[in-house]
């Protein structure tokens, strides 16, 4: 150790504590703070570029107060999902995405395009929807602090959440947050694959909750992989719906596609390593209309050269783990809560089970459920911080965080962050390991996974910016433990977690999975809510 | 990946370093952002969507690109009309029109299975 100064703490005070600053988070925070909180939200990069709505963009599931057509949108992808939806979170976050689109044009001016004389509000561009989050947020008087990534969050006496500790990566200093409630909207894990906007998406949140005891659930719909050209990072998987695929020497590849396909893409990389594609399908009309509905789609091509319509163009797989998936934080209440009180979860760090069940959440559904899940959460934090009143801030507070933080044992055999992502490249990544998922290769794994948690959980803990990296290493590494425990629990196939040995649906697994835990963990059916809702609506 | 700072165009405003999602630039001489970490870039496009001056350029590709590329050359990105286009394409910037108001993207119907033949 060199002798500089140990870095100063900054020690600030908030009623409510946001982490992370993409959709989730800002509607959480305007929420909290419209209740009359004091809100600090704490973004890891910078709320209006973190993460990726913000560098993508994302259709919405906006729908017409219409009975008809919410019946129509809730029954559309229940088969899809295993029928593990809740149909009256869905008919909730149907009304809050309606209510919230509205106000994003009233309230935030957000320049929606106008199609036959109407505002047409099926989508929302990322950069622009960001950036008038933060200016709207910070109107509201929510206080932002940017590059400060959280490392674990504190508790009370009791196990109630009451604050939280981080690093500002560009002041080179620790902070700490007394708070009466945090809601954790830290996005959901992708592994740094690269995938557009998702390197900031390490799951922080779903081990800093898991660390204060807070269950996960659906873990095992996290197997999400997205197109994108080979060596690039713009994942758009939908325009690939237009596209022909070829094997290297430029036959077709019977069978692939980007709905229903996929699959057949992973096995083909898996075993030549090239699969070609040209979106030959797109008329003139589609091609325009898709250069101004996503004009970043069209930044790789233009800038390497390749016209996409024409030309054939070699294609990859970019994990996208539970961004796209379903997995996360299990809610317990309407508001977002969590088991652990004062702790709520929202967006893509929560499980998106209630609206998507086991089938990827990305697009419409996903951002629905962030910006209503936001407003959820931001609610019940400030009515939860509102409640415990003067004495908010006079609890003695002590730390959760474990791996990285507090080492277990003697400090012998320990791991660090090169050996953990070293892990993760060669046990999560490939398409034979979290895609195309066998238990005889999964348990292994997972094996793997155990092994370096226990070195993780052994080894020194770091000061200042080298913490939070070893808190994202630590944080995927639990993730990915999670995601094969349920993975290997769930003996059938079902949404998105399909099995090899496995291939059919079982009535008897007609439930959710949670799962939990740190060093040893568990998992454990939970019986599916929202069933009475839906066999009303198909009775009346 | 972020390859081009261009310090003739840079107006030393610090935007860059504030806004990049994953920390890749540093302050360096004279207030110009230096690319620190490279490795970290994610290749999002946002600095560029951000930068009020379009003086920096991010190569499409997830690894550096290699020595002598196109993609490295400032002359290059900026006759090809590269340079700055991602701003352009959503309308950011003085006297533009927000691109957001004109993206309507096309039907996604059910996506096509490739043929055998």
């Amino acid at each position: 150790m060199t002798a500089t100064p140990q870095p100063s703490t900054l020690d600030l005070v908030a009623d409510v504590v946001v982490v992370g600053g993409g959709p989730a988070g800002t509607w959480a925070a305007l929420t909290a703070a419209r209740a009359g909180a004091d809100v600090l939200l704490l973004d890891k990069g910078y709320c209006g570029t973190s993460g990726p709505t913000a560098s993508g963009g994302t259709g919405v599931w906006y729908v017409q107060p219409d009975p008809a057509a919410r019946d129509k949108a809730m029954a559309s992808r229940e088969a899809l999902g295993g029928h593990l939806q809740d149909r009256r979170w869905m008919a909730r976050v149907l009304d809050q995405t309606y209510e919230n689109m509205n106000r994003l044009e009233a309230e935030a001016r957000y320049p929606f395009p106008v199609v036959d004389g109407r505002p047409h509000k099926r989508g929302l561009q990322g950069p622009e929807y960001m950036r008038r989050m933060r200016s709207w947020i910070k109107r509201a008087g929510v206080r932002i602090l940017d590059h400060s990534p959280v490392t674990e969050l504190l508790v009370d006496g009791a196990g109630t959440v009451a604050g939280v500790r981080g690093h500002r990566r560009q002041h080179d200093m620790d902070y700490r947050v007394r708070a009466g409630a945090v809601v954790l909207a830290t996005g959901g894990c992708a592994f740094l694959s690269k995938a557009l906007g998702c390197d900031v998406d390490t799951g922080d949140g779903a081990l800093y909750a898991a660390e204060a005891g807070a269950e996960l659930s659906g873990m095992e719909f996290s197997n999400s992989y997205a197109i994108a050209p080979a060596f690039t990072s713009v994942t758009k998987t939908a325009y690939y719906g237009f596209a022909t695929f070829f094997h290297g020497d430029g036959t077709p590849l019977a069978g692939a596609g980007s709905q229903g396909g996929r699959s057949v893409i992973a096995r083909e990389l898996l075993d030549s390593g090239v699969v070609l594609c040209q979106i030959d399908q797109a008329d003139a009309e589609t091609q325009r209309l898709m250069r101004t509905g996503q004009p970043n789609f069209f930044l790789t091509f233009d800038r390497l050269g390749i016209d996409p319509f024409t030309e054939k163009f070699p294609v990859t797989l970019l994990l996208e783990g539970t961004v796209r998936g379903t997995g996360g934080i299990r809610i317990t209440g309407d508001d977002c809560a969590t088991t652990v009180p004062g702790l709520y979860a929202a967006g893509d760090a929560a499980t998106r089970e209630l609206v998507c069940g086991g089938f990827t959440g990305g697009g419409s559904h996903n951002s629905a459920w962030a910006m209503s899940s936001g407003t959820f959460a931001g609610g019940g934090a400030a009515a939860f911080a509102a409640a415990l009143g003067a004495g908010a801030h006079r609890r003695r507070l002590s730390g959760t965080g474990g791996a990285g933080i507090r080492p277990a044992g003697s400090g012998a055999g320990g791991a660090g962050r090169a050996e953990a992502l070293d892990v993760l490249r060669r046990q999560v990544h490939p398409y034979d390991k979290n895609y195309l998922r066998h238990g005889d290769r999964l348990r292994p794994a997972l094996a793997d996974l155990d092994a370096v948690w226990a070195g993780l959980r052994a080894g020194a803990a770091p000061a200042g910016g080298d913490l939070p990296r070893l808190r994202q290493a630590a944080a995927m590494v639990a993730h990915a433990r999670w995601m094969y425990t349920s993975a290997l629990a769930r003996t059938e196939s079902r949404g998105m977690a399909r099995r090899q040995e496995f291939p059919g649906l079982d009535p008897a697994q007609f439930h959710r999975l949670a799962v939990g835990g740190l060093d040893r963990l568990w998992v454990r059916p939970e019986p599916v809510t929202g069933r009475e809702v839906r066999e009303l609506a198909v009775a009346s | 990946m972020i390859e081009i700072v261009s310090s003739s165009r840079c107006v030393t405003c610090d935007v860059c370093i504030a806004v990049c999602p994953t920390d890749v630039f540093d302050r360096g001489p004279g207030g110009l952002p230096v690319i620190a970490r490279q490795g970290d870039c994610q290749t999002c496009f946002m600095c560029e969507a951000h930068c009020p001056a379009d003086a920096l350029f991010v190569a499409p590709l997830t690894h550096p690109a290699p020595e002598g590329s196109p993609l490295r050359d400032e002359r290059h990105v900026t006759e090809s009309g590269l340079l700055g286009s991602y701003r352009r394409e959503i309308g950011w910037g003085r006297g533009r029109k927000p691109g957001a108001r004109q993206a309507v993207g096309p039907e996604l119907g059910r996506a096509r299975i490739t043929p055998a033949s």
